[in-house]
């Protein structure tokens, strides 16, 4: 039985070639591995190994041929005996085979329905707790609730967490749990990953979220994109967390905001709390998921105590949105140390007889649509206020939402406030001139408000 | 979890010598020239054969399917190095140990005896594969295996694979990871960030460098500082053996003392089986960086197969017998190519499914 020899495609993108020159002629018998022909893609000069032994028995395209579309019958080969034939004539068939990807109707994208908050008892007492706090006890419950739950990172064992996030911690679980990693974030973030594939469920800190650029590759690569790549068949459930943003006269190196980085990323899920609250609860509830978490925190509200209601297993939904101060007059969205600012800024527009509604969006993904414009449809006009550049930015994100559905509800341009355009400058003078502050918000909402 | 430290400083802030007495660095080395083959039963020698060969006819028919245009993007084929995968993996305790590797992986989940239709299927990106036609050559997984991919980015396998140790060390369940990587990924750093925490941790973790001689196109001598890559682990302790990658009852050999010293709590090891692929990096390869007579060179006289063809004649099998297993395999990477070519694209809506495991 004939064997055909067709124009191989040598590259991802070849759709035709030259054939260069024939090494064999009819007559010749070939075995598997040797060259056949030589034959010029777009790329190179490439050889096509005979896969199967046998004679040929007719070369039907000529040497030089140019133009020669991968798949065209180039040559018949008798096979010996009827050894390999039972696979050439399955294959053989596959000549027009190159499916001809089938007009599919475009599937719709699932909309995300996020669950409100869990209702707080009538009666419940309310503690002051610091953020720094609340983070820490919304690990000790998981890892008391789950012995699965680990955390790894630098200096989160003896030294009790560079923050002091992890204090405690490894006195209650020993450091089977509480793992002291050298300085590798590449490489912990790797083996972090590989055990959350492994089935345990690591918490990685990273000391900043500017020392996880380090690691990003298996944020990204590894964690986020292989339940896709596996077709649901192997979950990543790790959170990878610590402090993000600016902190305080360090420099453009240690301070910038990784919110959109991530965002950007389907599979990933991304928070970024602003109050205690919040902070533990979205914590308990990123330890629990299925899913690959960035947990972003920032230092400088790691030591703001708020209330936090004294329940036994508090966990908030993920991709759920807060209002944070109802009000009428216009909407500032706004996530993490920006929320504080927000709300100091509405508080001096209420005292110019502007009311604010102030939203925290706690989760950067999936980002609570809905929240955002609902409130634009009740206020009309809103302004974002974000502690990070404004080029592609959640900032750009929430004024594309606005744009695209919201656009009927909107009685002026929204505006975004967010950092300066530059690295973090080093000097005093110039780091304030850089950052977003209330006073910026307030000349925002003004201007929206057309009342500047 | 940290070992007890090996060296100290005294007061004066210097160092006492280092106390080497337990150090194996070459122990295992010699365990291995000691016996350096498998005695492998009649049978077991029958079943490598079988695997190795299916290996090689299997991908000789991804090759064939990627001319056709069938196979898409890259494809990675591992035609040579056959006696690696077989050898090592038929040492496992596919109960408790787990296998990573890079992107060439199809001979490794056919080492384990994974259906060659979903494999093929996989490659030809269709819903029967065994990442739904979602992952294609490069990112294929089998969690029911504890084969944990199938990674595309070059050495990231080995730091997740220590991760999966970690998970054997943290549940106690006495498994070991078998974590594969190449020549080229041998000079990623996270390699060696790995190499230091598995061994600080020591963790159960066998590393395996397939050195196929190229990083692409790139040879190991035009690449690394030192090509014995069995010594990369010296710095941190972790013992080496250099093994003959293209007999698989030496592999063989290698993975009974490797795993054993794992196995006992010795901490990792770092096996180099030095092996040669036949074909290009990837389909696109002009192999202009290599000459023909250096492949053909290694096909003669060093194939895995064609050595283990000689064992196997010498005890008493005939060229008859081999023809039937060579005709059988043939006939099921056939039928695996029927099913690959045959079997439906994705549906449309598998595009937004497995993105996230819940709904938020």
């Amino acid at each position: 039985m004939a064997i055909e020899l067709k124009m191989p495609a040598l590259s991802p993108t070849m759709e035709e070639g030259t054939l260069a020159k024939w090494l064999k002629n009819v007559g010749d018998t070939i075995e598997a591995g040797d060259i056949i022909a030589e034959i010029e893609t777009d790329k190179a000069t490439m050889e096509f190994e005979a896969i199967d032994d046998g004679v040929i028995t007719k070369i039907l395209v000529a040497e030089g041929t140019e133009n020669v579309a991968v798949g065209t019958v180039i040559a018949e080969l008798e096979g010996e005996g009827d050894d390999a034939s039972p696979s050439e004539t399955s294959a053989a068939p596959a000549a027009d085979v190159a499916p001809a990807p089938a007009p599919s109707p475009a599937p719709s994208k699932p909309v995300a329905k996020p669950q409100a908050d869990p209702s707080i008892p009538e009666g419940t007492s309310f503690s002051p707790v610091s953020v720094r706090e609340a983070l820490r006890d919304g690990m000790a419950e998981e890892m008391r609730r789950d012995e699965r739950v680990f955390v790894m990172g630098e200096e989160v064992a003896e030294y009790q967490g560079a923050y002091k996030v992890t204090q405690g911690l490894l006195d209650e679980f020993g450091p089977k749990r509480v793992i002291d990693t050298p300085i590798t974030e590449y490489g912990f973030a790797g083996i972090g990953s590989g055990a959350a594939m492994g089935g345990l469920r690591p918490i990685v800190e990273f000391m900043t979220f500017n020392f996880a650029m380090q690691a990003i590759d298996h944020i990204i690569n590894s964690a986020a994109k292989t339940n896709y790549m596996s077709g649901g068949q192997m979950r990543c459930p790790i959170v990878f967390r610590g402090p993000n943003g600016a902190a305080s006269r360090v420099g453009a190196q240690h301070s910038q905001n990784y919110g959109p980085w991530y965002a950007s990323v389907p599979g990933l899920i991304v928070i970024a709390p602003y109050d205690s609250a919040d902070a533990k609860g979205l914590l308990k509830a990123a330890i629990r998921s299925e899913d690959p978490v960035v947990f972003l925190e920032n230092e400088l509200v790691y030591g703001r105590s708020f209330d936090v209601p004294d329940m036994e297993d508090y966990v908030l939904p993920i991709g759920k949105g807060r209002i944070m101060r109802e009000g009428s007059d216009v909407t500032i969205v706004s996530y993490s140390i920006g929320v504080g600012l927000a709300l100091e800024a509405a508080d001096t527009l209420a005292e110019e007889g502007i009311d604010a509604e102030v939203i925290d969006l706690r989760t950067l993904r999936p980002l609570d649509r809905e929240a955002i414009l609902t409130s634009l449809a009740k206020t009309n006009r809103l302004v974002i206020a974000e502690e990070g550049w404004p080029t592609c930015s959640i900032a750009s994100e929430v004024m594309a939402i606005c744009m695209e559905d919201g656009f009927d509800h909107l009685d002026a341009p929204v505006l975004r406030v967010c950092d300066e355009d530059v690295p973090l400058p080093y000097a005093a003078n110039l780091e304030k001139l850089a950052l977003i502050d209330a006073p910026r918000i307030v000349t925002a909402v003004k201007k929206v408000c057309y009342k500047d | 979890m940290a070992k007890a430290a090996k060296k100290t400083q005294d007061a004066s802030g210097k160092s006492p010598a280092t106390n080497d007495g337990e150090f194996v660095l070459h122990s295992l080395q010699e365990a291995h020239e000691k016996n350096l083959k498998y005695d492998a039963s009649e049978e077991e020698l029958l079943t490598f054969y079988e695997q190795m060969l299916l290996i090689r006819r299997f991908e000789e028919k991804a090759g064939q399917l990627y001319g056709l245009g069938l196979i898409g993007g890259f494809c990675h084929l591992y035609i040579g190095q056959e006696a690696v995968a077989i050898g090592l993996q038929s040492a496992l305790d596919n109960d408790r140990d787990s296998v990573i590797t890079g992107y060439r992986d199809h001979g490794h989940m056919l080492a384990y005896g994974i259906d060659p239709n979903v494999i093929m299927a996989e490659l030809t990106g269709r819903q029967a594969g065994i990442s739904k036609g979602k992952g294609g050559s490069m990112h294929m997984f089998s969690t029911e295996h504890k084969f944990y991919g199938g990674h595309g980015i070059v050495g990231a396998q080995v730091s997740l694979g220590g991760g999966l140790a970690l998970a054997h060390k943290y549940n106690e369940d006495g498994g070991l990871c078998l974590a594969y990587f190449g020549d080229g990924a041998a000079n990623q750093g996270q390699v060696y960030e790995t190499f230091n925490m598995a061994s600080l941790w020591n963790l159960p973790i066998v590393f395996v460098v397939e050195n196929n001689q190229y990083a692409m196109g790139t040879s190991t001598a035009r690449s690394s500082a030192e090509t014995e890559f069995h010594r990369r682990g010296t710095a941190f302790r972790i013992p080496g053996m250099d093994v003959n990658g293209m007999d698989v009852l030496e592999v063989r050999s290698a993975a009974e003392i490797a795993f054993k010293h794992v196995r006992e709590g010795g901490g990792p090891v770092l096996i180099e089986c030095n092996t040669y692929r036949y074909r290009g990096h990837s389909m696109s390869d002009p192999a202009k960086y290599r000459s023909r007579e250096e492949v053909q060179g290694m096909r003669d006289n060093r194939d895995p197969i064609e050595g283990l063809k000689k064992v196997l004649l010498e005890n008493g099998k005939t060229e008859e017998d081999l023809k039937a297993i060579d005709k059988a395999i043939r006939a099921r990477v056939a039928e695996s190519a029927d099913f690959a070519e045959t079997s439906p694209e994705p549906d449309a809506s598998e595009l937004y499914t497995d993105v996230l495991v819940e709904e938020y």
